[in-house]
């Protein structure tokens, strides 16, 4: 139940919520930089945690529906508050974090402790005063968007009109008002009239930055359609459809597997977009819907493990991937608590291992290679050392500083970049 | 298809593809949360490349034989005209046949597959092919082609079209319970049902009358290939024990089902 699902920052960064197989949701926020090391950024710390989802059962399908949180996705900033939604495979929730640093005291009716007085026995009126207390943060939900989803819900995103937001399940994708929570419109259905045509299922859908009428959504067979919602009231339609041809040599029993795409994001331009399948990372010009402009190679080493990947379930893994601030670096996660960034300037590719073991903190982390041909150097990793059952399938980074958070299985790192 | 076989790391044939594919397939349905449809649409998949080429290389195999027993044929024939010695049966040609037909008996499950509620009961049968049984395996040498597409299936026997004989009427009466246990939503098999569609979810579950198991393991995957031969719709929600759902009788009393594809 400690296993962490998803990572997300809010819009400034300050804070950092993470969402876990139980159905919890923990907070994490940064500590204002310090004045006596004005060189390091502060610390995150625990700010709030709180029980989003619970276990459920639809008695009239007979399903046991799972609490884990699949997305988190923080609402900008409006008040004091802060907002956000989660949701697990069924149903989402608005939450609202709040802070109380102040409590009244001097009622004339009641105690300290909550006691009533015997009105007999108050002889003099005093208005209750605001006094300091210790900082309580609270979480309560404000919203719950229930009933909506027949399948899986596998993303949710927030439209820039900062009134509207999608989810999306295997098959559909509604558009909800973060008011209303007693109806969605369905704005894109591809569940076929007979289910055994079904060739393939909605993977990961997002809003576009800018652009409140535009979405995205992958699918399972490598496509990434971009839908206008001015066109039409359902969305069927694309108004894109970016694909790229299979390479016939690499063709395999796992072809469709490997290019079943696991996340797609915008970069924060609103230029571009990147996708995650099992190998690679690719990034797209939404000018261009006939090959990505860049693709990066996560683990080609892999490729010829395909069948035992398969036989131990981690061809299924959906790894996310994501952009730093200035959209010039993007990172994902891969196996062996080993994460990979690649810098689109500067051609180059870095891979990095999340572990207590191998980085001490505040030390330096160090580049780890793999050794895919027949010799293995010094510090390098064989491919069948790795280890399959540590994985980093959620990484997150800060909007503007170069912060990153990285989950392994049970764990959640936080790297920042070294300054001086 | 061409498959870079080459490059796979462990023992990839085809039959552990299947068998393995079926078993993630089977074990998802006891899975917590439901079963996951995208999982399981990419397991038909490796099910599906899996089992081309597995018929692929058997048909391979077979038409081998064809043309092997091709020559006997004509040489038992100038036999025939010397009659010297009584003829042998020929039993392992009949069993070599048996194995193409039986995968199409086991497809057609899959399109049997249908919703529960409004949809019509099932279709009649078809008849079962006489090269099934052994006792006809001497007149048989027949090869059937199914469009998986149209689920037009002809049948062709050394140049002229083979009456498919009236086995399905001993095989009528079992049909009924075992329409009953496969008259669940397609979808069900594969993802959560549509809460506008009702659902047999529970049916699904019931377990398939035990019935022994015939043929030789080959036979038997050959079987489960073609069940899933239809895409999709091959996921059904029987327990995928494998000696059960390859029986032939149980096979039978699935109700219709279609023929595997012959690539010749």
């Amino acid at each position: 139940a400690d296993i962490i699902s998803t990572v997300e920052f809010n819009h400034t960064g300050e804070l950092l919520a993470t969402g876990d197989k139980g159905g919890r949701v923990v907070i994490f926020q940064q500590e204002p930089e310090s004045k006596n090391q004005p060189q390091c950024r502060g610390e995150y710390n625990v700010y709030s945690t709180f029980q989003s989802h619970e276990p459920e059962f639809d008695y009239l399908k007979s399903l046991e529906i799972e609490e884990k949180i699949n997305k988190i996705r923080w609402l900008p900033q409006k008040n004091a508050a802060q907002f956000l939604l989660s949701t697990n495979d069924k149903t989402i929730k608005l939450w609202k974090i709040s802070e109380r640093d102040k409590r009244p005291e001097g009622y004339n009716l009641k105690e300290e402790d909550g006691r009533y007085r015997d009105p007999n026995s108050v002889t003099t009126l005093r208005v209750p005063v605001l006094r300091p207390m210790d900082l309580m943060v609270e979480a309560s939900p404000r919203r719950v968007f229930a009933n909506a989803h027949t399948y899986h819900i596998n993303s949710i995103s927030v439209n820039s009109d900062h009134e509207t937001y999608l989810s999306a399940d295997d098959l559909r994708i509604n558009l909800w008002h973060l008011e209303i929570t007693d109806r969605s419109f369905n704005i894109v259905d591809i569940k076929p009239a007979n289910m055994e045509e079904l060739t393939e299922v909605i993977t990961a859908a997002e809003f576009h930055p800018d652009q409140c009428n535009t979405f995205v959504y992958s699918s399972s067979k490598g496509t990434i359609r971009l839908c206008d919602m001015r066109a039409s009231a359902l969305c069927d339609q694309h108004a894109k459809m970016f694909e790229e041809p299979e390479d016939p040599n690499n063709r395999s029993f796992f072809s469709e597997i490997i290019s079943s795409i696991s996340d797609v994001k915008f970069s924060h331009s609103g230029r571009y977009m990147m996708t995650r399948d099992y190998l690679s990372v690719k990034i797209w010009d939404l000018n261009m819907e006939t090959r990505p402009v860049e693709t990066y190679q996560v683990h080609e080493y892999l490729r010829s493990k395909l069948c035992s990947l398969y036989e131990n379930d981690c061809i299924f893994d959906k790894f996310e991937c994501c952009w730093n601030g200035n959209d010039s670096v993007v990172m994902t996660g891969s196996y062996n608590n080993f994460f990979r960034m690649f810098d689109r300037d500067y051609r180059q590719d870095v891979t990095f291992e999340a572990s207590r073991e191998n980085s001490k903190p505040r030390s330096v982390l160090k580049p780890r290679k793999i050794s895919t041909g027949g010799k293995r150097k010094k510090d390098e990793i064989s491919v069948d050392s790795l280890d399959f059952n540590k994985k980093i399938l959620h990484t997150a980074w800060h909007p503007l500083d170069n912060i990153i958070a990285v989950a392994t299985t049970n764990n959640l790192y936080i790297f920042q970049d070294k300054l001086n | 298809m061409e498959v870079d076989r080459g490059a796979m790391d462990c023992a990839v044939d085809a039959q552990s593809l299947i068998s393995m594919s079926l078993m993630k397939i089977h074990s998802s349905r006891t899975q917590r949360g439901g079963i996951k449809l995208h999982k399981n649409l990419l397991v038909s998949y490796v099910l599906r490349n899996a089992r081309q080429l597995y018929i692929r290389e058997k048909y391979a195999e077979i038409y081998r034989m064809q043309q092997y027993e091709e020559v006997m044929a004509v040489c038992s024939g100038i036999q025939e005209l010397e009659p010297l010695e009584p003829l042998e049966p020929l039993e392992p040609q009949g069993a070599e046949d048996a194995e193409p037909e039986q995968p199409g008996r086991a497809a057609g499950c899959g399109d049997e597959s249908r919703a529960a509620g409004g949809r019509e009961p099932p279709e009649p049968p078809y008849y079962r092919s006489c090269c099934m049984e052994d006792q006809f395996s001497q007149n048989c040498n027949k090869t059937t082609v199914l469009d998986l597409d149209t689920h037009v299936v002809t049948t062709v026997e050394n140049g002229f079209l083979h009456q498919d004989c009236c086995c399905a009427a001993a095989a009528a009466p079992q049909c009924a319970p075992g329409a009953a246990a496969r008259k669940r939503k397609v979808d069900s098999a594969g993802c959560s049902p549509d809460a506008e569609e009702p659902s047999d979810y529970t049916a699904g579950r019931k377990r398939l009358k035990r019935e022994e198991c015939s043929g030789a393991d080959a036979s038997n995957i050959s079987n489960l290939i073609s069940i899933f031969g239809s895409g999709f719709s091959g996921l059904l929600s029987r327990q995928a024990d494998l000696e059960q759902v390859c029986s032939k009788q149980a096979l039978a009393s699935l109700g219709a089902w279609t023929r595997a594809i012959v690539a010749f």
